[in-house]
């Protein structure tokens, strides 16, 4: 795994709207280091309240959380956070693109905006989380990862806070888990390390 | 919602190679992930059921290809966008051009013209409206025909309210619009001293020296080297002392033409220190 520091081939993209904030300060932490992945984080939020946010979710986070910069190189062992009042893309060469166009779903960033670039860039590379919120957003984005040939788990909407959106997407796709929060870490770095372990063959 | 698998990069590359052979319109530069996103929504949004049949009727249409660049380009502005922006411009910028004899201002790819308004508000309140010119250019006419209108949709005069008093406003912003059925129609004084006219940032040159060139949420649709192009073509524009005004995640710092400018502190406003 230490070969592959800085190169950034695996994506776990994780979106959030009501009630997954809870969670994802729960799920940094835990994150089981090292990690040979980059980690991107679209959460809705209200413009203006974004350093707090990072560094709320730097508290106790043993990687660097970082709001990503439009055409920054996508680096591993980084969390990324979507600014807000823009959508978050991927380009094929690893960077991101900001967008400011409309909003999708009420929402800028849009989840579904943001899952659906980066299964185009990562397709089976890709690992999609779709946690708790209250309207449709990241329906489509995760359905489209999983087509893209990406792995997808989605919060068990008994957990979730508002379990709107994934009881929404787990009717339209077929995820390959339903966690509850304290069940992810443990699959996550699973995931991971298949794949690290194939490719050592 | 349309499949990304159906629209692969290729397509893309395609149709932006037909806009460059047809229309002249070099697309090349764009970001990708921003243009193909525009495009696979504009193709499920007017119905094609194949790729081919888009990319005929783009490349048959002029009409068609008018509807592609209103679309693909992003449009999206609003009056006093990021009001702290437009504050600092009022108390820090502008007073300074204003102890010229006469002020030029480029706003390059003012869409709807939303922000070329805010400008000639901002002017007026201090007194600088008379001696100032502001240039409002867009690679699409569309728009720039819409700009010209000064009709701007009601419903959104509430936020634009709002943005207005946060960036320093001193009136009732109401004064500056009649409202007309769902439209306020701006006053027409304001238009006077705005000269709307097309201009590709990709393809074209300077035109004039200015002391202030705006251009915010324009440069993020680019790839690294246009951008970097395009900052080279504002700072050949830009008198020594003018200014630069980006968009809130943009930045000059990777440009070739950094070290010629000197950032006020927090803000996306660069001032040019040195020629």
């Amino acid at each position: 795994m230490e070969e592959d520091q800085g190169i950034n081939k695996q994506l776990l993209i994780i979106g959030g709207s009501a009630g997954s904030l809870e969670v994802i300060s729960f799920l940094l932490p835990k994150i089981i280091l090292p990690i040979a992945y980059s980690i991107v984080v679209v959460i809705h939020r209200k413009q203006g309240i974004d350093d707090l946010l990072t560094g709320l979710l730097q508290n106790d986070c043993p990687l660097p959380v970082r709001e990503a910069h439009e055409k920054e190189e996508i680096r591993s062992g980084t969390v990324y956070l979507a600014p807000p009042d823009y959508h978050l893309l991927f380009e094929n060469n690893k960077t991101f693109s900001l967008d400011h166009s409309e909003k999708v779903n009420f929402s800028r960033p849009s989840i579904d905006v943001s899952f659906e670039s980066a299964s185009h860039v990562y397709k089976e590379n890709l690992l999609g989380l779709l946690l708790s919120g209250a309207n449709q957003d990241g329906t489509t984005g995760i359905k489209q990862i999983k087509k893209m040939g990406g792995r997808i788990i989605i919060q068990d909407p008994q957990s979730a806070a508002f379990p709107y959106m994934p009881t929404n997407a787990i009717q339209v796709t077929k995820p390959d888990a339903v966690l509850a929060k304290e069940e992810m870490t443990t699959f996550i770095h699973n995931h991971f390390s298949n794949i690290a372990a194939n490719e050592k063959g | 919602m349309n499949s990304d698998e159906d629209v692969t990069d290729e397509y893309i590359e395609d149709v932006l190679s037909d806009t460059m052979d047809i229309y002249g319109y070099d697309f090349s530069g764009y970001s990708r992930a921003s243009i193909r996103r525009r495009i696979v929504r504009l193709y499920s949004m007017d119905n094609f059921t194949n790729f081919a049949a888009f990319r005929y009727q783009l490349r048959s249409d002029v009409k068609y290809f008018s509807r592609f660049l209103e679309q693909v380009t992003v449009n999206v502005t609003e009056m006093f966008r990021d009001p702290d922006f437009f504050q600092l411009l009022r108390s820090r910028v502008l007073p300074v051009l204003g102890t010229y004899p006469f002020i030029r201002i480029w706003i390059a790819g003012c869409s709807t013209g939303e922000e070329a308004y805010s400008m000639a508000i901002i002017l007026k309140e201090l007194n600088l409206l008379h001696k100032s010119l502001i240039y409002a250019t867009d690679l699409n006419e569309v728009v720039l025909s819409k700009a010209a209108k000064a009709y701007f949709p009601l419903q959104k005069m509430q936020t634009y309210t709002e943005n207005y008093l946060k960036a320093g406003g001193q009136k009732d912003f109401s004064d500056y619009y009649t409202a007309n059925y769902n439209l306020a129609k701006f006053d027409s004084d304001l238009k006077q001293k705005i000269i709307f006219s097309t201009h590709n940032l990709v393809s074209e040159n300077s035109f004039n020296q200015f002391q202030l060139i705006l251009c915010r949420n324009v440069l993020i649709y680019f790839d690294r080297r246009l951008q970097i192009k395009v900052l080279e073509l504002f700072n050949n524009s830009l008198e020594n002392l003018g200014y630069i005004g980006l968009g809130s995640k943009e930045s000059l710092e990777y440009s070739s033409i950094y070290n010629k400018y000197e950032r006020l502190t927090g803000a996306k406003i660069w001032r040019k220190i040195r020629e």
